[in-house]
Formats: structure tokens, sequence, C-alpha cells
């Protein structure tokens, strides 16, 4: 009864092209002369160290978080969940960046008020900022946990005589581990492969020192330092995997109602967080702009950024219904769907690596719009793959079946009945793809055409040559950007695990 | 009209269905029965052209299926009713009860038959389940099936709600004048609402009659036991004689398979009375209290343990003696004693 899925022969080539830089990197990285030195040694401890306090960090600051938004009644519940989230959408590098500018002598914060602040950058300053912006898997996948617990548990605990502090400490935390393990390995990998925190404040980690080799023509040692950085993802990804969600019987999970005082107190703790990760950047880049105002950026930026998205979303989109549609047929297609989830896991820089040897060889592509866009597919792919997937999984067998017997054909059941109702789907993963896209900064560093700049890489060049004002047109516009990826991760399918929007009760 | 010969289904080297025979005359609701895992729902499918048969054939009017000339599901004109109903979510009540259809004006007898004229606009997700049930059935017949499936139309239903709609649905089959198959594992659902009855097992067909027929004559102890209470009592029979003697007392007996000598016979729980006599013939095991009436288990003083449902006025203790008499005059069904039978099935 078994066939193969015509989607098959294109999830297969698909999968084969997620594979190329790994084997692009290796063939570059045998020119390298040496494998390991004591260089090589400070950068795995810089980079392992910015891991594991980005963890630590996320963990600390996202589960009392995921406490607050899931057991306790607040006011306006939804508004503080989507705040609370909306660091996740921000890339990090936004951060970093009015981080820097606003301590230290001379920052902003000193020219403002003459309060004298301590320089933020290296390691310290790296983990904060990266915990700040990824605390938001943490709190997500515990939250996800916390609701699935049946409340009577908890509740059972407390009339045996158990204060609730405790309860939560010895009946909750204990079958919440596996979301809290998850959490702090999404963070702990996006601590690995991000690029700008710490290459605008100065931590001397793998992705740095990948673009410092590039820059410097060393091609071979920007490769074997990416491998090395694969090995540390692969290995997360590992531990990843082991990583088992647990079962519970569904039911209702608890609720409490503390009172006016207390509830203030709580949101009061979590003030800090939103006013570090969204008002602080936000009020800088508003200050920028108010004292230069728009400096030299130009509106072309901006639409460089927006085309090279719409045609890296439309691609991915046309690479993803396969993929997903293989990944659902059966245990091969999700083999092919794995691998192709492993653009997500290369860093951008390191994708950018390998894929500027490709254009290297093949001169056609050399500096185009199209080996830029075959990165960003490649890079982004598993967004639009896992949103496709899950709402076509979610698509109701019978209903096809049942269209069909009403006298459908084939074709029919798939415009009237398939389309419409995976169409969500694909427009949120085109989304998803279209707004990370918009915000990518190594991979467009490293490919963008000859004069082809984007918001992102104009950030970057302004850091660089120190203008720190110019950055506001272009810092607002990526904020707002990551607002509405924010959104559309709510909206779309995405999230639904993590009950953002209670379904209407049915009426009976 | 429909016409199944010798179908069978395999998924992969498992038969599923197994060599599959019936035939349905014009508007007949047929029901059938089997517990789960049976085949049920796979010969619906087969009959809907949803999964391919491997044997056999199916005739649905003109047209013929085997195994190498199938036919599409669209081109069967076969009506469908799923088990978790299938409304497409996009669309509203009346959208989907038009699915297919160019006149609207079918749609809205359907609609108003069923009573679903209020919700006409309403998406199938603000519906309850006994409504969705009904846009389900109005969008199948509203197609003008040439015959419609049922796959346990009821069983997401709460129970309050289940014996309405029951009838509801067969006066909608019997009003649209489609045969129809309707397949459940309630066995009391099967024999109030089908004209005949099918029990199935393992894939195989066991017996395929009227209700009443089914019921009180059922041919295998299967059967007996799958659509209700039911006792064996040991008992003697001449061949050719059609009166058993039980010690109880003599009852009218109808051998299955011919069976006679010392055989069982079949007792439902009505079939006998029960007075508190201190003599009697057997003892009070247990006793369960049904409110309209009381279940009693005896054991007779030849060891057979039998079940009784008498008024709840005759109280009896566990340990009560109690006098059981045959009271049917319908003839009782007899099967060959039991070893034999054991015997016979795993042969």
């Amino acid at each position: 009864m078994k066939q193969w899925s015509p989607s098959y022969p294109f999830a297969i080539i698909i999968a084969l092209i997620a594979l190329m830089p790994v084997g692009v990197l290796i063939w570059l990285a045998a020119d390298s002369p040496q494998l390991f030195d004591a260089r090589n040694l400070d950068i795995l401890t810089n980079t392992i160290s910015l891991m594991l306090l980005t963890a630590a960090g996320a963990v600390i600051l996202g589960v009392p978080l995921a406490l607050l938004t899931s057991y306790v009644k607040l006011p306006w519940a939804r508004f503080w969940l989507v705040l609370l989230a909306a660091p996740l959408a921000i890339p990090s590098y936004i951060g970093a960046f009015t981080f820097y500018a606003a301590f230290g002598p001379g920052g902003e914060i000193e020219q403002m008020t003459g309060i004298n602040t301590p320089v933020f950058d290296g390691l310290v300053g790296s983990s904060i900022v990266m915990a700040l912006y990824t605390y938001p898997f943490v709190m997500l996948t515990v939250r996800a946990s916390l609701l699935s617990l049946d409340a009577s548990l908890v509740n059972a605990a407390r009339t045996l005589g158990m204060s609730l502090f405790s309860s939560l400490w010895s009946v909750v935390l204990p079958r919440i581990t596996n979301g809290i393990a998850a959490g702090a390995l999404l963070a702990a990998m996006y601590a690995l492969s991000d690029f700008g925190t710490p290459a605008i404040l100065r931590l001397d980690t793998f992705t740095r020192m990948i673009y410092v080799e590039y820059n410097s023509f060393g091609l071979s040692q920007a490769a074997m330092l990416s491998l090395q950085l694969l090995v540390i993802v692969g290995l997360i990804l590992f531990i990843e995997s082991r990583v088992k969600g647990t079962r519970e019987r569904p039911g209702r999970s608890l609720l409490l109602w503390p009172g006016k005082l207390r509830t203030a107190l709580m949101l009061l703790a979590a003030s800090p967080v939103v006013i570090f990760a969204i008002m602080l950047p936000l009020a800088i880049f508003i200050l920028w702009l108010w004292r230069d105002g728009a400096g030299n950026f130009e509106l072309v930026y901006a639409w460089n950024s927006a085309y090279a998205a719409l045609f890296a979303a439309i691609a991915a989109v046309i690479f993803a219904l396969p993929v997903a549609q293989a990944a659902i047929h059966g245990r091969f297609g999700r083999l092919t769907e794995r691998v192709s989830y492993l653009g997500f896991g290369v860093p951008g820089i390191v994708m950018g690596t390998a894929l500027v040897y490709v254009g290297l060889q093949l001169s056609m592509l050399y500096q185009t719009l199209a080996l830029l866009v075959l990165a960003y597919v490649m890079r982004f792919l598993p967004l639009a793959v896992g949103t496709i997937r899950s709402t076509s999984e979610r698509l109701d067998p019978s209903l096809v079946k049942a269209a069909r017997l009403l006298g459908a054909s084939r074709k029919e059941a798939f415009r009237r009945i398939t389309l419409p109702l995976s169409i969500r789907g694909i427009v949120a993963g085109a989304a998803l793809v279209f707004l990370e896209v918009m915000r990518e900064l190594p991979a467009t560093l490293i490919l963008s055409p000859l004069d082809f700049e984007t918001l992102a890489t104009y950030l970057w060049r302004v850091y660089e040559a120190g203008y720190f004002g110019q950055a506001a047109i272009p810092g607002l516009l990526l904020v707002v950007i990551s607002g509405l990826a924010l959104a559309v991760m709510f909206y779309g399918e995405r999230w639904n695990q993590t009950d953002i929007f209670e379904e209407e009760p049915s009426v009976s | 009209m429909i016409e199944v010969r010798n179908v069978s289904v395999h998924y992969g080297q498992k038969k599923v269905v197994d060599d599959l025979s019936l035939t349905l005359g014009e508007s007949e609701l047929l029901t059938l029965v089997g517990p789960t895992g049976c085949g049920k729902t796979t010969i619906l499918h087969a009959l809907a052209g949803l999964i391919p048969i491997s044997e056999g054939t199916i005739k649905l009017g003109q047209k013929t299926v085997t195994a190498h000339k199938t036919i599409a599901p669209e081109k069967r004109q076969v009506g469908m009713v799923f088990q978790d109903f299938a409304l497409f979510p996009h669309l509203t009540v009346a959208q989907n009860v038009s699915f297919k259809l160019k006149d609207q004006r079918k749609a809205d007898h359907w609609i108003e038959l069923l009573g679903l004229s209020p919700w006409r606009h309403a998406k199938p997700d603000n519906l309850s389940g006994g409504q969705k049930q009904r846009v389900a059935l109005a969008r199948t017949l509203a197609h003008e099936p040439a015959f419609v499936l049922l796959d346990e139309p009821l069983s997401n239903l709460d129970a309050a709600l289940k014996d309405d709609l029951r009838w509801e649905i067969r006066n909608a089959l019997k009003e649209a004048a489609v045969p129809a198959v309707w397949v459940t594992h309630d066995q009391e659902e099967a024999l109030s609402v089908g004209d005949r009855i099918g029990v199935l097992k393992d894939g195989k067909l066991e017996q395929v009659g009227s209700p009443e027929a089914c019921f009180s004559e059922p041919n295998s102890r299967f059967v007996a036991r799958f659509l209700g209470e039911a006792s064996f009592l040991p008992a003697s029979l001449e061949p050719g004689s059609n009166v058993a003697t039980t010690e109880l007392g003599n009852a009218p007996a109808a051998p299955v398979n011919g069976a006679s000598g010392e055989v069982d016979l079949l007792l439902r729980p009505d079939d006998i009375s029960l007075n508190i006599v201190d003599q009697g013939n057997g003892e009070v095991i247990w006793s369960r209290y049904e409110g309209s009436a009381r279940l009693y288990a005896v054991k007779t003083d030849d060891g057979a343990t039998v079940r009784i449902r008498c008024s709840h006025e005759k109280v009896a203790e566990p340990g009560q003696r109690v006098l059981l008499t045959i009271i049917t005059t319908h003839p009782l069904a007899v099967f060959a004693r039991r070893d034999e039978a054991i015997a016979e099935s795993t042969a």
C-alpha cells in the first residue's frame, strides 16, 4: 500500500542542496595549515562561556516569567504575554548596538544624565544582551509544559499541607525540566550562531573570528573555524534531539488569584526585562532621530532589504511545499525534512563563508542577488517547512475524502479544501521568512552584491564608522519589522501549542 | 440497489475483510455491528472506493467494481457520513451542504428538514455535536447519493443526544428513500434502527437478517452474546424433536446447525420467570437494581448460571432460594454442547 510520494524527488534534491555547505567547508578547510592552536582555544573558551552564560541567564529570566504568565491571573494577560515574548523577535544585535552606545564613558546615558556607567562589552556584556533576547525561548517552552500540567497535582500537594512555593518546587519543577532544557538549548543555539552581538561587543567568538578571517582573505582559516563551530552546533542539536517531551494527562492548569498589590509587585519585578530589552533600544534610536535626524540614510536600503526578502520568501515557500508534503507522507520524507533543517543550525556567518566560495568557483553567481537569496532560502527554509507542515498536518484527511465522495475530483478537492485550509500556513511561513531575511546580518554582509546595502548591513557600517547617530532610521525600522514578525508568529500556527489564543468554546 | 459479492480487502498481508457478500434493496437500511477491529469501517471505505478491494465484485446500480476495475470515489454517487463529521471548517453550514450543488433548493430542503435554518450562516466550529451531525447528514443527502454510508455517526455524541438523533437520521434516510449501510459498535443501536442487521467478527459476516431473527435465533454463540445478555442452559433434545428438556422444565427449541442430543439452550434474561420459593430450584448469586427492573444471576441446582430480569418488586438477597420457570412461547436457539463448539471453532 505504501507508495512513493511524488514529492520525494524534489525533497531529495532540496535536502542535497542543504547538505552542500558542509561539503564545501570541508573541501575548503583542507587547505588550512592548522587544525587547532592556542588562539582557537581562546575562541573556544569564549564561545562556550557565552553559550553557557546565555543559557543560564535565559533560564533565570524565563522560568519565573513563564510561571507568571501561565499560572497568575493577570489583567491584560495576553498583552503581557506578547510584550514579554517580544524580545524573541528583535535581533540581539539591535540590543548590543544600543547598549554599547548607551553605556560607558561618553555613552548616551552619561551624556544625558551625567551618571557614570561601566563599559558594556566583552563576555559579561554579550551574555547579558543574549540572555535578554533569548529568555523568551525558555519562557515559551516552559509555559507550554506548565499549561499541560494538571492543576490537581499542585492542589493535592497544597491540601496535604505543603506551601504554594514548595509545591511548585517539588511537584511542578521536576515535571517541567524537559521544557526548561528545551528552551535553554534553543538559547544556547542562538548564542552559538549569533554574529552581531559578539562582533559589536568585541568578544572573540567563532562567529566574530570567522568574519575577521574572511576579511583578511583567510578563507580556508574561516572554513576551519566554521567547521569547529559546526561541531559544537551538532553537539547541541544532538542533545536537543535527546530531550523528549513528556506526555501528561491533560487537565485544567493551575490558576492563581493573587491580590492587587501582589500582582502589581510581580509585574514590577518583571518590568526591568521589558525596559532593557525593548524600551532602551527604542529610546536610544528615538534620541538619535531627534538629535541627528535621518543622517545619510537612503530609502533604497529598505527597498533592497524588502525585495531580497520577497524573493527569498517566495523561493522558500516553493521549496518548502514538497519538503512539507514529503514529511507528512512517510519515514523517508521525515528524514529529508530533518536534513533540510540543517540550514537552521548552520550559523549565518558559516553559510556566508561556504557560499562565498561557491560564488568564487562559479563566477556567474559571484556577488549576485541569486547567491544571496540562495543563502537566505537555505537558512530559513525550515521556518517555512515548519509552518506549512503543521497546518497541512492538522488537515483532517476525512475532509478530502468527504469532498471527493460529494463528487469533487482530486484537483477540485485540492483547490476547494486543501488549499484554502493550508493557505494560512503558507502565508505565515512566507511572512516569517520575509521578516527574518529583512533582519539578517552576517550572510548579507558577506554575500551581498557590490553597493547592495540593506538595513542590517547599513547598521553595521554605521557601527564600524562610529557615527552611531545615523542608525536611528534603520534601527527603528528593524524594530518595527521585528514587531511585525512577532505578530505573524502569534497569528500563525507556529505557537499554537503555547495557547496564545484560547479556542472559542463551541455553542452546545 | 447494492450487491456485494465475495469481497475481500487486504492491508498488506493482513486480510481485514474476508469474503463478504450482501445485498441491499431500494431504501433499505442495513446496520453492520461488531466489536472494535472487526473491519466495519474498512467495509464502508471499500464501498466508497477510498480503499481498493483485493477480491470480489461490488455492484452499485449500473456500475460494477472489481479488484482490477475500480471507480473513483467521486464517480460512485456515494454519500458518506463520517464519525468525526468532516465538515469543511472554512465554509458555513449552507456552503457545506451545497458543496457541489448547482441547485440551492436541494440544500435548503434538507437544511429546513433537519432544523438547521438558524445556523445556516454559522461555521462548523460554532456548532454543537448534534448540530454538526445534522449538517453532515444534510450535506450527504442534499447531494442525492445513490446510496449512503454512515460510519459510527453517533459515537462522538453525548448519550442523551444519541437516542433522538438515531431516529432523526433513520427518518431522514427513509425520507430520501436511499439504501444505506450504517456501521456501529453499539448493538442496541444496530437492533433498533436497522431494517436488517449484519454481525461481523474478524472481517467475516457471521449473520445477516432481521433484527428479531438475529436476536432470537442467532446462528452462533458469538452473535448470541454480542447482541445481548445470553445464558446457556444444558438441555437435551431428541433428533427431529422441537422440545428441549432442561432442569427448569421443557422449552420450545430451534436447533442451530441441526444440533441434537446434549445441547445448550440460549436463554435471554426475559425468557425466564423468578419466584421466591424456599424449595425452589436455584440460589441467587447477585442482584443488580436497574430502576424499573432487577437483574439476577441465579445458580441452578445442577450448577448452571443464568441471568433473569424481572420486576423490581421481587426482592431477593444473595443466597435466597428461588424457583425459575421458562415462560417463553417462541422457540429458543439450541447449540451443540459447549466443548464441541470450542473444538469446532478452534479447528
